[in-house]
Parts: C-alpha cells; structure tokens; sequence
C-alpha cells in the first residue's frame, strides 16, 4: 500500500519538468496521497496536517531539479520533512556527572515496559556499565516475577521488595549507590494517562528518584491515540526521551511520528524483536523511510542527484531527442554512469529489478565502461560527431590509438548508429518520458517492465559493449527485426 | 448505565502542575526537530479536535451534506482509528444518501451498519463427552492473560468448573501471572516449566479437565507476532491439539488492544487464517483510545467483537455493545 505511494509520486507527469516547477494543483494530489499513507501508517491526523503543511512550504515555489522527476522531488521533500521531525540522526547517550544514571520507564499497559527494562539493562551492560534494575511495577501479577527472570538470562540483579512503588524505587536507587553501579533502570507499572491516581503515583516515583531520563515507551502500532498518551505523560513526567517497542510487527510505525511531534524530544531506543539483544539506538533515517515504504528508493535518488550533472545531462538529452546525439553525447553520459559506481551495485539498490537484469548489469564493468571511453578518445572532434566518415583505415587508427581491435570499434559504432536510429524513432513518434540519465533513479521504482525504458547508456552497454562478446538484447526487450532495425517494445 | 462511564468521568481530572523539565541529558546531535515551527499550534489543533462530534450534533443539516460536514465526520472517524478506507466508505456513503435525520444519526446508522447484526455469544456448545475450549491469541501484551483471568471470574461465577491451560511457556513469568489469576478466581490451573512444549500444556489440561470433570477449558499462549510463519505455525498446532477429544473448541478469541491502529487489521487477517479466529476481545477501552478499527476489522472480515476490556480488575470485561460503542467513539 505504502510503496504505492512511491509509484504514485513517481508516475507524476513528467511533462510538469518543462514548466519547471510544480504547480499547485500537481502539488495538491501530491500531498493528497501523502497524507493518505501517512495515516494509513497511523500518524495522528493533526500531526499530519501539520507535517503536510511544512512539505508544502518546501515545495511550493521550488525549482525542480533536473535530475529528478517531480515525484521524486515530492518524495524527497516528504523524507526529508520525516527526517527533521524525527531527528537526523541516532542520538549519544551519556551519563550523569554523579553515578549512578536513573532511568525511568513509564506508559501504558502492555506497551512492553519489563521487556524494555531488561532490554535496556543489557543495552547499558554491553556499553561497559554495571546497570541494576528496580522493578516498581506492583500491579500487573507476577511482573516482578518477570523481571527477576529476565534479570537473571542477562545478569543484571533485581531489586524489589512488597512495599509500594515509590518505596521500592527509593531504597532500589540507595541500593544501587551502595553497589557502585552506575545505571539504574527503574520499571513501573503501565497506566492510563487518564488515571489520575497511578499518574501521581508515577510522578512520586519520579520526585523521589530524581531520574536524569525519563522514557516513555510506547508501542510502534498504537493509533491515534499516540498523540493523547505522549502529551499526557510528558505533561505529568516532562519525558527526556522516546523508546518505541515492537518495530519488528511490520508496521509503518507511525505512533513513533506523532508521539515525537507531539512530545517534542527525541526517540532514543527502538525495540525490534522478542529477544533480549534486539534492541538499539533508534534511527531515524531508516524509520523515516520505513514510514513511507519507500526502502532505498531514497538512496537511489541521493546518489543520483549527488552524482548527475543536471546541465550535462540535459543538454545531451535535448539532442539526444533531436536526433543530433553525438559520441561526445554518447561519453558524457557514459562519464555519468560511471561516476554513480559499479553498476551492479546500482542495481541492487533498486527495488523490483529483476534477476536477470542484475546480472546482465553486474557484468558490464568499469573496464568495459573504460574501454569505450578510450575508443570514443581516440576519434577526432569530426568523427565523433559524424561516425559516418569512419572508413576502414581510421577505425584502424582508432583501435590502435585505443589500444583495442577493429571489431571492437566497429562494434561500438553499430551499436550507437542503431542507438541513434532509435532515438529518432522515438523522437518522432512516442517520446520516452524521461531521456537522459536523469532516468536512472526513477527507473529503479518501475521494476524490470521498463527495462525498454533504459537510458540510452544503458542501452548500449547492454546490447554489446563488452567488445568481442556480442550480446544482441540483453537489456533490451527491443526485437531485433530483419532489417536489423531495433523496436522498441510497446509499452505497458 | 453505559459500561463507558468510568471513561468519562476519569477525563474530567485536572492537569496536576507540570514538573520542571530535567536537564537535557540526550544529545540532540544536529537538528533541532520541530514539527511546524510553532509546537503549541500543533496542540490547540489537537484540542480542537476534542467535542467534535458535539460538532456532529450540532450540524443542524439535514438531507445534503456539506463539504464541510463531510470533512468534520471524516475526521472523527480518522481519529477514531476506523482507518482511511472504511472512512471513506461512509464519508462517500453519506455524500451519496444525505442525511434525512441530520448527520449524527446518519453517521451513527452507517457505523451500526458497518458493525453489523452479530451473534456477541461465547459459545460452549459441543460433541456428547468433549470439553469445550477457549483459545486466547493475539499479539504481546493485549491482554489475553489477564481476560482469560476475568472470563475465569466469570464462569466460576456463574458456577462452571474451570482449568486454566498456561499455554505462554515462553514469556518469563507468564505462568505465575496466570496463576495470581487462578488463585484469585478459584479455578484450576495447569502449567508447566517455562520452553516447554505448548501444545503438552493444553493436552494435560484437556486430561485433567475430563479427570476433574470440568465444563470449560480456558487455553492462554504467547503474545505472537504476527508476522511470524513460525509463531503461527505453533498456533496452528496448539488450536488442532485442543480440538482433540476430550477437547473440543468453541471460541477462539482474538485479543485485540484499543490502542492498536491501522497494524490490527493486518493482525486479524494474519491470526483468522492460523487459528479460525471466532471473535474479537478489544481491551483497554478505558483509556483514550476508540478502538475504531474493529469497524473495519468487522466490516472486512466478518469476525464478531464479543466483548470488551474496560479496566484491570477482574469485572472489567463486559459484553460488546455497538450502540454504546458507537457513542464512545463518536465522542472523540
Ligand atoms: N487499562 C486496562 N488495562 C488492561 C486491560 N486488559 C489488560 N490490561 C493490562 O494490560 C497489560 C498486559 O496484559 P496481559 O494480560 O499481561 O497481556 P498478554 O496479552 O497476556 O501479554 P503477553 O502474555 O505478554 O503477550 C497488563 O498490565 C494488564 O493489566 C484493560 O481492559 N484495561
Ligand atoms: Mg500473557
């Protein structure tokens, strides 16, 4: 559901590139399916809203990028509107001045406090620190039980006695001074933020404890409620942070989102799984990719926009459309394959690319890429841009000069003398959607079915680059008809 | 009396003076996160939302719905967790029919609708010389241990012989809170050690339920995952050991927390294909949540709520009515 969103932002018309920015309306049905996933991924409507709106202002009035589709850049704007609520980065834990650090755990019933208690403990035990655990829940049967058991897998000792809560995190916190340890982690009973009395009891807890870290915890796939829960904690504890259980239930997590608008501080710790270990500083990069299933996806538009030159790109494409592609063309683009790394890697990046695709990718190496260049270098100005003059005793000279074979040269300008045939083709008839390199992230969002799609680069290092290996079509779905004409497949 | 009363009342407390914010003691490394710029903005919007089916009430329309009121029922049912689909299901509903008896009452209709006409009974019903059993399921921490506590206060009430089948051999702790229940309850309890096999657990509680002449087997199991094919497997194996004579089940009852959003439909798919899901337990209604997505639970899948947790203690679960649930979660 949500990575059709992604396909959603992607299939925006492209024909809002030649106006160069996007108009309100595009912006509006944008936004619409944005905010449609956001609360399919239970983010709190008011949250939403507000999030909407602040991607608005980054769009609105915004130039669109030549490397990348409108939907893209709405894309990109989303995740890095995620990214600044969420925080960019996992964030450093440190300790008080005074040892020992308290900790304070508070929330709801079932939100997995206990867990999370222990979870932390070994955390803190795995960081060099001697942790100790008071367990305050009084409430729920056996879950002092649970704790002492717990305690025990990971070796962190328990404290507890049958007084009451606030007793018991008192004379924890004097008992683990006399210990020496150094981080105390103090478990308490879930409660409605509604219930007036158990919410002062907590507040006693924390008067008497003086904890350096309150956290709320809080389950990845609670609804709108979220929002409800966090304020009312954080009105009655003032939270220092976040910890967000259950991440592994597959669910877009969006509690994390409003709980962090709301509260305002950080999400430090993120539970993702049963056992004791699965459990770690929260990022907020991946879960703000997570959000909008996007995967990486995002990597992909990063490593394009941070590699393309959107003007190289742009202007080549132009000609490219009108039928004037040159070798020069040919390079610069081939420059730009080159500078986004092993294509192979690239490839497996992109989600939906499909096995044999990736293998056909994978083999074509930089050497390859390399070979070409050296060829191309080898031309004379007037050559690359009219290959026609090329006769028997230049393409010599050329192999020579390139350190390569005549077949290899000959080979190369087949291949981009049916490059421009088709090119032109398109040109005139159905224009491709997007020429130019600057297709390469969006492609990676369409899956193998777009492979008649590929870039012209791509193109020509799949149907036989690797000279003296020949191998008509591998990337390309295109036909290979009598005339040896190359047609592109319809598209779907 | 409405078995949401206590919610009520419970909101109406007063916000206790805001303790002073301790020293940031976690590093926010780079981006000071904010959401709009201005947070408060965000909070009068949330407190705009409160009362707004009073909103609802007081569209005084009837016949066309506006855009307007359109958008303000939309938003209660969004709020609710009812979730976009369902939302949109009614939304375009009323916009289509109108509201001849004003928009609340429309809306009202369109939800009892959504939820259906439903038999809300837990059954008992068996073969001649089996057992009926109960089977708990759903995910960590909803619930399930501690309404198996309060049906068990129920039943032994109402003067049924029953034993307890600690089937949560995995969580720490699980069976002796389970136990505290038995104790408390007076019913028979069967455990064994934590790993062990959990199907064993419920075939010797089926053994001593027929020894001890039982009339109904109560089975907890761990909080599972859903996404888990292994987890589900297990069910899969505890629910055919049960259905085993003497055993035989009778419900098996999805336990569903009010607060879950979206991610709850997906649970009930996922447990209604591993375990013959026959009814919905939503707890915790006694807290902020609506629990609107059993709506849509219902709607898609067909499966009954049956009853619903509003509170810890041992009374706390009562039998699921939609008048009263629709109302709740009206008042968002
Ligand atoms: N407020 C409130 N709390 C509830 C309700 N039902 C259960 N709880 C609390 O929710 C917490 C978790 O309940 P459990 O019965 O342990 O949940 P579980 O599904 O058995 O959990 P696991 O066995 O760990 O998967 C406990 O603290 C219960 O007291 C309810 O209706 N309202
Ligand atoms: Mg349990």
């Amino acid at each position: 559901m949500f990575d059709a969103l992604t396909d959603r932002l992607e299939r925006l018309s492209s024909s809002l590139r030649s106006r160069g920015r996007l108009s309100d309306a595009d912006l509006d049905a944008a936004l619409e399916d944005v905010r449609t996933a956001l609360l399919e991924a239970d983010v709190e409507l008011g949250v939403v809203h507000a999030f909407i709106e602040a991607v608005r202002e980054r769009l609105s009035g915004d130039v669109l990028q030549q490397s990348l589709t409108p939907g893209q850049q709405v894309i990109k704007a989303v995740h890095e509107q995620l990214i600044e609520v969420l925080g960019s980065s996992a964030l450093k834990v440190t300790y008080a001045s005074r040892p020992p650090t308290v900790i304070l755990l508070a929330g709801l019933q079932g939100a997995g406090k206990t867990t999370t208690a222990a979870k932390l403990a070994l955390w803190f035990k795995q960081q060099g620190r001697q942790p100790y655990l008071i367990a305050a829940d009084l409430q729920r049967p056996a879950a002092v039980e649970q704790l002492r058991v717990l305690g025990s897998q990971i070796g962190v000792d328990v404290f507890s006695a049958s007084t009451t809560p606030v007793k018991v995190a008192r004379a924890g916190v004097a008992e683990a001074t006399r210990l020496g340890r150094d981080v105390v982690i103090v478990d308490t009973a879930g409660r409605l933020a509604i219930d007036e009395a158990l919410m002062r009891e907590v507040r006693d807890i924390s008067k008497t404890t003086s904890p350096h870290y309150t956290f709320l915890v809080i389950d990845a796939v609670t609804g709108q409620s979220a929002v409800e829960t966090a304020r009312a904690f954080h009105e009655s504890l003032a939270l220092s942070g976040i910890i967000v259980t259950k991440l592994d239930y597959d669910s877009r997590g969006g509690a994390v989102l409003s709980a962090r608008g709301v509260v305002g501080r950080p999400v430090v710790f993120a539970s993702t799984g049963e056992k004791l270990s699965d459990f770690d500083l929260f990022h907020p990069d991946r879960m703000a990719s997570r959000i909008l299933g996007m995967g990486d996806m995002l990597s992909l538009i990063e490593e394009a926009e941070r590699t393309m030159d959107a003007d190289v790109v742009a202007e080549s494409a132009g000609r490219m459309m009108s039928g004037q592609f040159t070798l020069d063309d040919f390079l610069s683009q081939l420059n730009q394959v080159k500078k986004m790394g092993s294509l192979g890697g690239l490839m497996k990046l992109m989600p939906g690319v499909s096995k044999e695709m990736r293998t056909a990718a994978s083999s074509i190496e930089d050497k390859d890429i390399n070979r070409v260049e050296a060829i191309v270098r080898s031309m004379t100005p007037k050559e690359r841009r009219d290959p026609s003059v090329i006769d028997a005793s230049r393409r010599t000279r050329i192999a020579k000069g390139s350190g390569t074979t005549v077949p290899a040269v000959n080979q190369l300008l087949n291949q981009f003398t049916q490059m421009r045939k088709m090119m032109k083709q398109m040109a005139g008839g159905k224009t491709p959607d997007v020429p130019g390199m600057g297709k390469m992230a969006s492609l990676a969002a369409r899956s193998a079915q777009t492979r008649e799609q590929l870039p012209a680069g791509f193109e020509a290092l799949g149907a036989g680059m690797a000279a003296g290996t020949p191998r008509p079509g591998t990337n390309s779905k295109g036909k290979k008809k009598k005339g040896g004409r190359v047609t592109p497949p319809k598209q779907r | 009396m409405s078995i949401f009363g206590r919610r009520r009342q419970k909101r109406l407390v007063a916000k206790e003076e805001r303790a002073p914010m301790p020293p940031v003691l976690v590093d926010e490394a780079l981006v000071r996160p904010r959401l709009d710029g201005n947070s408060s903005n965000l909070d009068k919007r949330l407190s705009g939302s409160r009362g707004i089916f009073d909103r609802v009430r007081a569209l005084s329309s009837s016949g066309a719905v506006s855009v307007d009121e359109l958008s303000v029922v939309e938003e209660v049912l969004l709020r609710s967790d009812v979730g976009v689909s369902t939302t949109n299901v009614i939304v375009e509903s009323l916009r289509t029919n109108g509201a001849p008896d004003g928009v609340a009452s429309a809306v009202r209709q369109e939800l009892l609708d959504a939820l259906g006409e439903k038999d809300r009974s837990l059954r008992v019903d068996c073969d001649e010389g089996r057992i009926p059993v109960w089977l708990f399921v759903g995910v960590n921490g909803v619930g399930k241990t501690t309404s198996i506590g309060k049906l068990a206060k129920r039943e032994v009430d109402a003067g049924a012989r029953v034993v307890l089948a600690a089937g949560d051999t995995f969580r720490a702790a699980a069976a002796d809170q389970l136990q505290l229940w038995a104790e408390i309850t007076g019913a028979d309890i069967v455990r064994a050690s934590e790993g062990a096999d959990p199907s064993s657990v419920v075939h010797d509680a089926l053994e001593r339920a027929k020894a001890r002449n039982a009339s109904l087997v109560l089975a907890d199991t761990a909080g599972r995952r859903h996404t888990s094919s292994n987890l589900l497997d297990e069910l899969s194996k505890i629910r055919r050991v049960a259905d085993r004579p003497p055993g035989q089940v009778t419900e098996t009852l999805l336990v569903l927390d009010a607060t879950t959003g979206q991610n709850a439909l997906t649970q009930a798919q996922e447990f209604l294909a591993a375990a013959s899901v026959t009814g919905i337990i939503l707890t915790k209604l006694d807290g902020t949540a609506r629990g609107g997505i059993v709506v849509a639970i219902q709607q898609e899948l067909g499966v009954p709520v049956k009853l619903v947790g509003v509170g810890e203690s041992a009374d706390d679960l009562v039998p699921f009515v939609p008048s009263e649930f629709v109302e709740a979660l009206l008042e968002a």
